[in-house]
């Protein structure tokens, strides 16, 4: 039997001698071409540097606080790209890549309503206001997952005496930045726009809330809610509202976006509560980001010693 | 195009594609691409997927009669049983990483939350499908039975949808485009099963075939 074998190269593959004879020109073409785009980029960033002067700028902390857990705090690369703020999508995964380019300078916070001096602050103002502390509190998702982290700023209770409330004041309400322009995937959220919250006085007084600039040592990312956020570590994520523009002191209970939105799953108060469901699932446990197992959830998400008496007499299955 | 269809490895391609879903899980499971939340991650893309696959089979039929590729058929059961498939680690990933093979919480689930019930509702639906998905219980059933038995598929894709609708917090686009899609097909067949009626009572309608088993199979 005779068995052809192919021994030469078709002369389909042979490389033409031209092509062969240029190699070295296309090489030196392509790094050529990679130096100008590196030094392109660079270029750019001298012309119009992004404007990301405030995120990543280390914050220095006066103090540690006695609030804080010993619990290992979950790595940042996973608290700035696991995020609800859904005016930059409703993806766990877009507010890292969508709010890049978040202008958070120039910023002002206007505080006023049933209060005696309203003010505005600008960032600087907010800074200075008092000694920073870091806090590394529990943060509890309505979704049942859950992040350890530790927070940088001070009690809200310090903004608030700045401006002095009356005795008309029995609420807080909170606003969030809405800009269309920096915020296109906004309206596909499904929920009205901007983010507003709100606390009874008493809450927002307690030494619990915090008024948050930064985390992980720096100032806030703008995933996380740059550059001024609340962080209220016994209540569900979501009541911890970012990137805030207004605060209104008030005499009724204020409205709340995701109460708003549907007001049989999400609650005004929205403290963490294991024994309450959300009506299409359980919050009995929970899943802490790089743990495989879920973990019970805590009443008041564990800080109830230090809350529970602001409920006392309340029925929670009611104002859940 | 009619004879790269009949092609024996057409089938080997198609069936290793149907693979790169869960091959794409695998690889980013070692390569740290689930993300912060990689159970999430895999509930989501194996929820994903089997609504895909479940689409592409209801695509198989108008997409023979419209594009007249008759040879499509040859693909029909692979993509059933790939969404079946795809279905199984969905709930495999609920049951195993969510309930950690509590049952009794399971139950409680099932009957508790109704995207849930209807989810789990959608899978069962697949099971008797999935089974009954060979020549011979073809033979067995008889093409009428069978036929009507795979229907099925039809409320299997719409739990999916309605699962996946009462799942989702706020933004319900994505729901909405599955929904969209499966209202397409069995709208289609919805239009071709009333102009049958239609035309067979004017009895302008051609003589109705007999049926055998590969006949049935074609027409679901």
């Amino acid at each position: 039997m005779l068995i052809k074998r192919r021994s030469e190269i078709p002369s389909s593959e042979i490389t033409p001698k031209t092509v062969y004879m240029n190699r070295r020109k296309f090489l030196a073409g392509v790094s050529a071409m990679g130096a100008t785009l590196a030094v392109g980029r660079e270029l750019m960033e001298l012309i119009s540097p992004r404007v990301k002067a405030l995120a990543g700028t280390k914050l220095s902390v006066a103090s540690k606080s006695p609030f804080s857990t010993t619990e290992t705090v979950t790595p940042e690369n996973d608290v700035t790209h696991y995020n609800n703020f859904y005016e930059f999508g409703t993806e766990k995964t877009d507010p890292a890549e969508k709010a890049k380019n978040f202008r958070t300078s120039p910023w002002t916070v206007a505080v006023g309503g049933a209060v005696n001096k309203p003010q505005k602050f600008d960032m600087d103002a907010i800074l200075k206001l008092a000694p920073l502390e870091e806090r590394i509190y529990r943060h509890r998702c309505v979704e049942a997952w859950s992040i350890v982290v530790p927070w940088i700023g001070y009690p809200l209770s310090a903004l608030l005496k700045q401006v002095e409330p009356t005795s008309k004041a029995k609420f807080v309400a909170f606003e969030s930045l809405y800009d269309p322009r920096q915020m296109p995937q906004a309206r596909y959220a499904g929920i009205p726009f901007p983010y507003v919250e709100g606390l009874r006085l008493d809450e927002a007084m307690h030494p619990l809330a915090l008024l948050c600039v930064g985390m992980y040592g720096e100032s806030l990312p703008p995933q996380d809610g740059a550059p001024v956020r609340l962080v209220l570590p016994w209540k569900y994520g979501f009541k911890s509202i970012k990137s805030i523009v207004k605060i209104k002191l008030v005499g009724g209970m204020p409205p709340t976006t995701w109460n708003m939105s549907a007001p049989n799953e999400y609650g005004f108060y929205s403290n963490v509560n294991p024994t309450v469901d959300h009506p299409r699932w359980s919050q009995a446990k929970e899943r802490r980001l790089g743990e495989f197992f879920k973990r019970p959830t805590l009443m008041f998400n564990g800080y109830g010693d230090q809350v529970a008496q602001l409920y006392s007499g309340m029925d929670l299955k009611k104002n859940f | 195009m009619k004879s790269i269809l009949s092609s024996r490895w057409l089938k080997v391609v198609v069936f290793l594609l149907c693979l790169v879903p869960v091959a794409q899980l695998v690889w980013k499971g070692f390569h740290n691409g689930l993300g912060a939340n990689p159970i999430e991650f895999i509930t989501h893309a194996t929820g994903d997927w089997t609504l895909r696959f479940l689409i592409l089979t209801l695509c198989i039929t108008p997409a023979r009669k419209l594009l007249r590729l008759p040879n499509l058929i040859r693909f029909r059961r692979m993509l059933g049983l790939f969404a079946f498939f795809y279905g199984c680690l969905h709930f495999t990933t609920y049951i195993w990483l969510d309930k950690f093979f509590d049952f009794a919480e399971m139950l409680k689930d099932i009957n508790k939350r109704r995207f849930i019930t209807v989810g789990f509702t959608g899978f069962v639906l697949m099971i008797p499908l999935a089974i009954t998905s060979t020549a011979g219980w073809i033979r067995r059933m008889g093409g009428k039975a069978w036929r009507n038995l795979h229907r099925l598929i039809y409320a299997s894709a719409m739990a999916g949808v309605i699962h996946y609708y009462w799942l989702v917090k706020s933004d319900v686009r994505r729901p909405v485009r599955y929904g969209v899609v499966v209202a397409l097909l069995l709208g289609y067949r919805l239009a071709v099963g009333l102009y049958q009626k239609y035309s067979a009572s004017s009895g302008t309608g051609t003589p109705k075939q007999l049926e055998t088993a590969e006949s049935v199979a074609h027409t679901v």
